[in-house]
């Protein structure tokens, strides 16, 4: 006989495994993860370096020990795992195919599914950088997996396109295996990672950073040999006569992440074309009842505490809905991306969940404001509610919460817009 | 007197933060709009001190690598020694997270412990 469960998961990364701990918390019985890889912990298990559980365990940890504690957790309350086991396809009705060299091609049930794959880097084929096509060109992730959990260093000698955290974190690490890193190029005027690891991986280890600058072409036939660098104008277009080549045998590209929606989309969950993740409503669930996401498959963060937070909402809900407890929404109304705001997240939100429950809006500025700034949120011209902060950068998620004594407002709201701006502008 | 200048990293604001020495001795640290703004600022003039993540070679490992931490931060004068003493190191698995893989590494007092299970 086919099984079936009441909540399964897709991918054992922070987002997966908070769900279903929350899910089996929330009195969910039978709780399954599915995972790819051969262990459970996700991406987490390759970034080695500290910095991760500041707000949910107010510890300084190593991704693998945070991690760790949520693997521990998900066994101790008693969460199903099928490991090295690809899911095929999901179907509207949430029945699952998957795939695995021990089991074959099999099928399950799930009353609730939530969607938790994470997201992957962009690549050289995603940003088009002319030039030959030699070996040494890799993202930033993958490196960081060769260098971390294989034991193997990509190069001696490296540039890094991007300043992604994740690049400015391999720029410190490769460092500290011997490497050198001549340079970490950006094409924005602003870093688009975190500036304590601007500090701690470039600035200490006397990484020089150069903003306004790409990469005009790869040079090197069989593998890189340089790079050829150039600044670039406020629309990227190269500035001509700025251009500098720079020896090196490796290129890491660490120039965005992509939430994986292969799975979503076939199953026919409606996604955000500027998130790349699903449209979700304030629960994470998705235009397909019962199929929740969490994590970074919806939007990318920065800081996996509040992936975490993510997938607690979601298991939680998922758990209620597999159990016939989550009510139905009798009136959803969108959340807009005002002024200077690029995306909110939830997309949707019922207003009657308000009445009970905060809701948290998740949002990313378009433009950095180094001023005070406001984050309001209005019914058309009527605030809602605005909160003040020093300032407002892209690399940095920005959340406002709405509570239950804004209920009556919300209730008379056909949309909420979301807008943030420079207290000097107001 | 000297001039120091340092981006503050207590807190994700960023402060840039400029500390005043005189023979060695902070003076004034200024540019810092909080309380740990300006301990950030007396630290990293006098002492500056960093957590250090690194692997150490395993045996018997689910993978060739162990990820390492240190239990506090440690200084940032010492990380070379402590990470040529730590390319030295192989450890026996099975190994549970926390668990002590160094004691008092480079007279620091401070221990280099199992970032995981493995």
């Amino acid at each position: 006989m086919k099984e079936s469960y009441d909540v399964v998961v897709i991918g054992a990364g922070p987002a997966g495994l908070a769900s279903a701990i929350e899910a089996k918390k929330s009195g969910a019985d039978k709780v399954l993860v599915i995972e790819r890889d051969r262990e459970p912990g996700g991406i987490l298990l390759q970034c080695i370096h500290n910095g991760f559980g500041l707000h949910t365990f107010k510890e300084d940890l190593p991704g693998p020990a945070y991690a760790q504690r949520f693997i521990d957790e998900a066994a101790s309350v008693g969460v199903d795992l099928l490991l090295d086991t690809m899911v095929m396809e999901v179907s509207e009705e949430r029945q699952l195919w998957l795939s695995s060299a021990s089991k074959g091609y099999f099928s399950l049930d799930a009353k609730a599914v939530v969607l938790a794959m994470g997201c992957r880097e962009r690549t050289r084929a995603q940003i088009r950088i002319p030039g030959m096509r030699p070996s040494g060109v890799f993202t930033a992730g993958t490196a960081q997996r060769w260098v971390n959990v294989e034991g193997y260093m990509p190069g001696k000698r490296f540039v890094i396109l991007g300043s992604g955290d994740i690049g400015m974190i391999m720029a410190r690490r490769l460092t500290l295996e011997g490497a050198k890193v001549e340079s970490v190029l950006e094409v924005q005027n602003y870093l688009s990672g975190l500036m304590r690891n601007y500090v701690q991986c470039l600035e200490d280890w006397n990484v020089p950073l150069h903003l306004r600058h790409t990469v005009k072409r790869v040079i090197g036939k069989n593998r890189v040999e340089a790079v050829e660098a150039v600044a670039v104008d406020e629309k990227w277009q190269f500035i001509p006569g700025t251009e500098r080549i720079i020896p090196c045998d490796t290129l890491l590209l660490s120039v965005g992440l992509i939430p994986e929606n292969e799975l979503s989309k076939q199953a026919g969950v409606k996604l955000d074309p500027i998130t790349g993740g699903p449209v979700v409503d304030q629960n994470f669930q998705t235009n397909l009842a019962g199929v929740f996401a969490a994590g970074n498959v919806v939007h990318v963060y920065d800081l996996v505490d509040y992936v975490s937070e993510a997938g607690d909402q979601a298991g939680k809900a998922a758990a209620l809905f597999a159990q016939s407890l989550l009510t139905p929404a009798k009136k959803t109304i969108p959340v807009k991306a005002g002024k200077n705001v690029r995306y909110v997240v939830p997309h949707t939100l019922d207003p009657l969940a308000l009445e009970k429950e905060d809701i948290v809006l998740q949002c990313r500025v378009s433009q950095p404001i180094e001023e005070d700034v406001w984050f309001e949120v209005r019914n058309e011209n009527q605030s809602i509610v605005r909160r003040s902060d020093r300032y407002a950068r892209p690399g940095e998620m920005v959340s406002v919460k709405l509570t239950p004594s804004m209920f009556a407002d919300v209730m008379q709201a056909d949309a909420l817009t979301l807008d943030i701006y420079a207290k000097s502008e107001a | 007197m000297e001039e120091k200048n340092f981006i503050c990293t207590a807190c994700p604001m960023g402060c840039k933060l400029i500390v005043r020495m005189e023979n060695d001795e902070v003076i004034q640290v200024l540019g810092h709009r909080c309380r740990r703004g300006e301990g950030y600022g007396r630290q990293e003039a006098t002492a500056p001190k960093r957590m250090l993540a690194t692997t150490v070679r395993t045996i018997n490992g689910k993978h060739p690598l162990l990820p390492v931490y240190t239990s506090s931060e440690v200084p940032k004068a010492k990380m070379a020694e402590i990470l040529a003493i730590l390319r030295q190191v192989e450890i026996s698995c099975p190994v549970k997270m926390g668990d002590v893989v160094l004691e008092n590494i480079a007279d620091t007092g401070i221990d280099i412990l199992a970032s995981r299970d493995m």
